[in-house]
């Protein structure tokens, strides 16, 4: 009683703003047009790529605002703040109002209804005694239960439906509550990372997104297969990975795992991602002699190096790689080697398992191309534990029944009055009032009317 | 019969559909309204016909998978959902001038779904692993419902907008378009019923995402458009019921709203990221 006297407060004044939907309104705006602006910058690159991209003034600029992981920006985190904020006090502000129309003993006041726009007013045969019963049974059946008022000659029914309807706008405010906080479990307490297990090997280690920290699992994984298949015109059907959990070196259980089919123990997930080749030991190779037409095949290990004949000089095999830029192009998995011949300055040989006569190219006295080689695959799993989910999908939940409720039920009223007039017939109104959806409750009074009139 | 020769043939007759609409307006007819209205069912039964008949077709491939997987797929679904809920509001609010303009979305939608067609996207293409999972079809038939929501907002939103600028006095063309109040209240209806969908096309994407992928929610373009699309019509919804807005900047609002819904389904694809998929 007393704040009402006293000028405003801080603290009065500071509700006001976050309970005002203008805030709502301006924050959602906000948040809107900010979101666009990570859509356009590339997100979580690498500074060499954004500093080539926009150069040393933007870059610096974008840096300090967080541009390139905007999502994750103080000031983005501040909007949503902010937003919670909103919603949170909104609630607080108008839900006591709510909650007492809600709690409300009904009561009807019939000149409300007579004064209602959407009235409908008509005359039908038989009084009103007669009909009463059929007009109850009707009403019953279209809208729902209904009290009756006697009165002279004529009876007054109301009814009225959907009261809790009016929460359906706090279920939805809460389950974006809901969100936020299973979003922020998520980020505090989980984690998002990647293991890359070769077939036939076990690891329990999982390298983290952000951070490229590693990060050791209580248990651990064995990649006992990797395999794919392809459609006919070549595109990728299915990857999959065969894996063996492991704790305190006792086997736990086995499980084959795909795309859209993913392990999981104890609370973490494991995801089919990726997948690459790893070169075994080494690889049979043919060296071809450009002056001789002869062909030596031969097989070498990684790192081994190899006296070739006819004094073509020695080869050696250093590495395998996955891919290699050549001239703008990716060349894809190729063996890499190094040939030294007396003197002359060694040339490097790459050997592209794609196009196997690469190396001709380079019209040397000796041709290198890869005959046979050991293969093994490796799996890339996407491991990722977050506690929050559940939270997330109890908001998801509350939001599809909230926006039923807010959207498509209103809290309606509905009242039809009888009073006979002279030996032919009775008067009846037929009217109600909505608090959402008016014309949709204007189309229900004139159906509700036109089955009076057929009773 | 093959399913590409069925849709080709259904996009005439939502053409016809549409003229029959607008003509029944032009000329104030209700008889052309009815044979416009007769059309569309025709045109609705043909689509789910083409529809179901390509799932069919997918088998004999030996890939067999519900033909939602690409840009001419979607295109084809998204346009038997306007047409079905241009019917539904039609008979529901007794009002067929309200079809005039929606009805015509369908048609272009079909036009440009058979334009692609005829550059090769309406070949059945096998799925990709990343798609190979129920939720496909529950996560892009909400999505869908809910832009045809948005799509029938923007047809009607369009019309209060042109009744406003060139109806004089409420006579003659402009004037025969529905009452202010109807398409002002159907514009609310129709964006509640896409925010709806909408809302549920996000929310099983992110199951999905999570139960492929291990996250719900990756910031990734398209869910980010989805999103963005989201706060514009969460603010049409504030501003309509806390605020009380109506009419001309509530239809403004609606436009805009069905643009970012365009952006999210188009644009996002000349953005870097996952939903690839819906490129031409």
């Amino acid at each position: 009683m007393s704040r009402k006297k006293k000028p405003k407060g801080l603290f009065d004044k500071i509700w006001d703003i976050f309970s005002s939907v203008r805030l709502s309104v301006l924050v959602l705006l906000l948040l809107a047009a900010t979101s666009i602006i990570g859509t356009v910058i590339p997100q979580n690159q690498l500074p060499d790529f954004y500093f080539h991209k926009y150069g040393e003034v933007l870059f610096r600029v974008f840096t300090t605002l967080n541009m390139f992981d905007m999502y994750h920006s103080w000031w983005f985190r501040f909007l949503i703040l902010v937003l919670s904020m909103n919603i949170t006090i909104c609630s607080f502000d108008r839900l006591p109002h709510v909650w007492k129309i809600v709690r409300k003993k009904p009561s009807f006041d019939v000149e409300k209804f007579r004064r209602n726009k959407d009235t409908q007013t008509f005359k039908i045969k038989g009084s009103a005694q007669e009909k009463e019963n059929l007009v109850i049974a009707l009403v019953r059946k279209t809208f729902g239960h209904c009290v009756v008022e006697q009165k002279d000659g004529g009876f007054i029914l109301f009814s009225e439906k959907g009261r809790y309807s009016r929460m359906g706008v706090y279920v939805v405010h809460s389950s974006i509550l809901l969100l936020l906080m299973g979003g922020m479990l998520g980020s505090l307490r989980g984690f998002e990372g990647s293991m890359m297990i070769p077939e036939g090997e076990t690891s329990s280690q999982v390298i983290l997104r952000n951070t490229n920290e590693a990060r050791q699992l209580d248990f651990s994984i064995r990649c006992d297969d990797f395999d794919m298949s392809h459609y006919d015109n070549g595109a990728p059907k299915e990857y999959r990975s065969d894996l063996t959990v492991f704790e305190n070196d006792k086997e736990i259980f086995k499980k084959r795992i795909i795309v859209n089919d993913p392990l999981r123990y104890k609370g973490i997930n494991v995801f089919q991602s990726s997948f690459g080749t790893l070169a075994g030991n080494g690889a049979t190779l043919a060296f071809t002699s450009k002056d001789s037409g002869m062909v030596y095949e031969r097989k070498i290990a990684m790192g081994e190096s190899l006296e070739l004949p006819e004094n073509l000089g020695t080869f050696t095999l250093n590495h395998h790689s996955n891919s290699y830029g050549y001239m703008g192009h990716d060349l894809g998995e190729c063996f890499i080697g190094k040939l030294t011949h007396g003197e002359q300055e060694p040339q490097e040989v790459i050997l592209p398992i794609r196009f196997n006569g690469f190396d001709k190219m380079r019209k040397g006295a000796v041709s290198v191309a890869v005959v046979d080689y050991e293969k093994r695959y490796y799996t890339g799993l996407q491991v990722t534990k977050d506690p929050g989910v559940w939270l997330v999908y109890l908001g998801f939940i509350l939001m599809i029944i909230g926006c039923w409720v807010a959207f498509f039920m209103s809290h309606q009223s509905l009242c039809v009055e009888c009073q006979t007039m002279g030996d032919t017939g009775c008067r009846v109104m037929v009217s109600g009032s909505a608090n959402k959806n008016r014309m949709g409750m204007a189309l229900k009074i004139k159906r509700i009317a036109s089955l009076i009139k057929d009773v | 019969m093959t399913s590409s020769l069925i849709l080709a043939i259904v996009t005439f007759v939502y053409g016809f559909s549409s003229v029959f609409y607008i003509s029944s307006w032009i000329f104030n007819k209700k008889i052309l309204a009815r044979i416009g209205a007769a059309l569309a069912v025709v045109a609705i039964f043909g689509n789910i016909a083409g529809f179901i008949l390509r799932w069919v077709e997918s088998y004999g491939h030996g890939y067999g998978h519900i033909p939602l997987s690409n840009l001419y797929e979607s295109l084809v679904f998204f346009a038997l959902t306007i047409a079905v809920v241009c019917l539904f509001l039609e008979w529901k609010y007794k009002n067929s001038h309200i079809n005039a303009f929606s009805i015509s979305l369908a048609f272009l939608i079909f036009a440009y779904a058979s334009l692609k067609a005829g550059q090769g996207a309406g070949d059945i293409q096998p799925l990709i692993p990343a798609l190979k999972s129920n939720w496909l079809t529950v996560h892009v038939m909400t999505c869908f419902l809910g832009y045809a929501g948005f799509a029938i907002a923007f047809g009607i939103s369009i019309m209060y907008l042109a009744k406003k600028a060139l109806s004089n006095n409420g006579k003659g063309l402009m004037g025969r378009l529905p009452d202010y109040d109807l398409l002002d209240e159907l514009t609310q209806q129709t964006v509640m019923f896409g925010f709806l969908f909408l809302s549920l096309g996000i929310i099983t994407g992110s199951v999905w995402a999570n139960s492929a992928w291990g996250s719900y929610w990756t910031w990734d373009p398209k869910e980010t458009w989805s999103l963005i699309t989201w706060f514009v019509y969460a603010i049409f919804l504030h501003l309509r019921h806390v605020r009380g807005w109506n009419g001309t900047k509530i239809a403004m609002i609606s436009i805009i709203g069905f643009m970012a819904v365009m952006f999210t389904y188009f644009g996002v694809n000349y953005l870097p990221g996952l939903h690839s998929y819906g490129k031409g």
